[in-house]
């Protein structure tokens, strides 16, 4: 996953593309992965801290994350 | 000693003070204007209706004139405009209204030997951007239009939609617009656009996409000064930005540029543009004027009404670069509150 360069995020889940205006609401746990990719740390980092600090099945979060990484390409938000 | 006291006293005359729910961009530039530090500026409104509401913005407008409309003519507009001038030290002339270009283009050497300056595209600009000369115009400087054809009577509707596909969308000559998907809808439309307007009408292809207009700025030798990209959030039955953002996209810089480039663009302009889902950049129209959101220019950075009074004034202007990325204007309504007595004397002495 790889946010486009320019794409804005807040800690309190803000997201704003500032090419086409858009703005979107992530929940605090969106929010946090996205701050950690833009730090850039890979996704299976992020993913291994997830089910450490989570009660979530590895094949849940799979799932949740190939849902996560849809609604952002299709808003636009990826590379 | 207050910084206003060492700045030069500037008189500059500003039209299109109808700030409606179709506004003119008066009232904006105007604004704008206000904040250059350049000038002690004494803001005289030029206005054609009694009730345009930038009349009765006392603390923005010193002093109002009645114009003639356009349809009057050169001649009239001079006899007026030589009137003002010797009420006022009118040094700079900011005209806003397309409808009203011709005229103040035509009438600018005669101007220049009043002492009034203005920074307005030649006559060949204004013609080649026309609505009707916009195909011809995108293939001469390789720029992607939408295809559309002039129409001057109803029962040329139909052709113009096997040949462009519905929706249509039908333009008025100036102002306006309707967007139709049957012959029905297009003949409604034509009738009250052409009633409004005048023929002929532009019958333009639909493109669907994302709704972004550009505002700049070039100074006549190929060179945009400033260009602020806006997208609209809210728009009006009428089709005006009620709410905008500005954009961060090199493509639209870079297209604002060659814009400039290819045309020689003397003076202010607004880009309409529809970007495709593809990405691709259509311009809709090109307005030969500063837009009505013109404020959030300078509010972003790059004020360009108060960069544009310097270029009339044959001052230096350096190209501006940034400006703030995400920077929003919400526009309302306000009941401005005058008394019947200054509406008399607009309406019967044309001047406030």
């Amino acid at each position: 996953m790889k946010l486009r360069k320019n794409i804005a995020t807040s800690e309190a889940g803000f997201i704003f593309n500032p090419a086409t205006g858009d703005s979107f609401a992530a929940n605090q746990l969106a929010a946090d992965i996205l701050a950690r990719t833009k730090a850039g740390q890979d996704a299976a980092a992020i993913k291994a801290d997830i089910l450490e600090r989570y009660e979530v099945a590895p094949g849940q979060l799979e799932k949740d994350w190939d849902d996560l990484l849809a609604q952002l390409r299709e808003f636009n938000l990826l590379d | 000693m207050p910084l206003s006291a060492t700045r030069p006293r500037l008189t500059v005359a500003v039209t299109g003070l109808n700030a409606t729910d179709s506004p003119g961009p008066g009232v904006a530039v105007i604004r704008a204007l206000r904040e250059t530090t350049d000038f002690d500026l004494r803001i005289i409104g030029l206005s054609y209706e009694a009730l345009e509401p930038g009349i009765y913005l006392r603390d923005m407008v010193d002093r109002t004139y009645q114009l003639p409309y356009p349809s009057a003519g050169t001649a009239a507009l001079l006899e007026r405009l030589q009137y003002i001038k010797e009420q006022e030290d009118v040094a700079v002339l900011i005209p806003n209204f397309d409808a009203e270009l011709y005229n103040f283009i035509k009438l600018e050497p005669q101007l220049r030997a009043l002492g009034i300056r203005t920074f307005l595209p030649t006559l060949a600009q204004l013609d080649a951007r026309d609505k009707l000369n916009l195909p011809a115009f995108g293939a001469a400087h390789g720029l992607h239009v939408p295809a559309s054809r002039s129409l001057h009577h109803a029962a040329e509707l139909l052709a113009a939609a096997e040949e462009l596909g519905w929706p249509l969308v039908l333009k008025g000559r100036y102002y306006d617009a309707a967007v139709v998907h049957t012959l029905a809808q297009a003949e409604q439309a034509f009738l009250r656009l052409a009633g409004q307007w005048g023929v002929p009408l532009i019958a333009q292809q639909f493109v669907a996409g994302q709704e972004i207009n550009i505002a700049g700025l070039s100074d006549g030798h190929g060179r945009a000064l400033s260009v602020v990209p806006m997208r609209k959030l809210t728009i009006t039955d009428k089709g005006k930005a009620w709410a905008g953002i500005t954009l961060e996209d090199e493509a639209l810089l870079g297209l604002a540029r060659r814009f400039a480039e290819a045309t020689k663009w003397r003076g202010g302009f607004e880009l309409e543009i529809m970007r495709a889902a593809t990405g691709e950049l259509f311009i809709m129209e090109i307005n030969p004027r500063f837009p009505a959101w013109i404020y959030l220019t300078a509010a972003a950075g790059q004020n360009q009404p108060a960069a544009l009074l310097r270029l009339a004034l044959g001052l230096p202007v350096t190209q501006m670069e940034d400006y703030a990325v995400g920077k929003m204007f919400v526009r309302y309504a306000w009941d401005l509150i005058t008394d019947h007595t200054q509406f008399q004397q607009v309406a019967a002495l044309g001047e406030l």
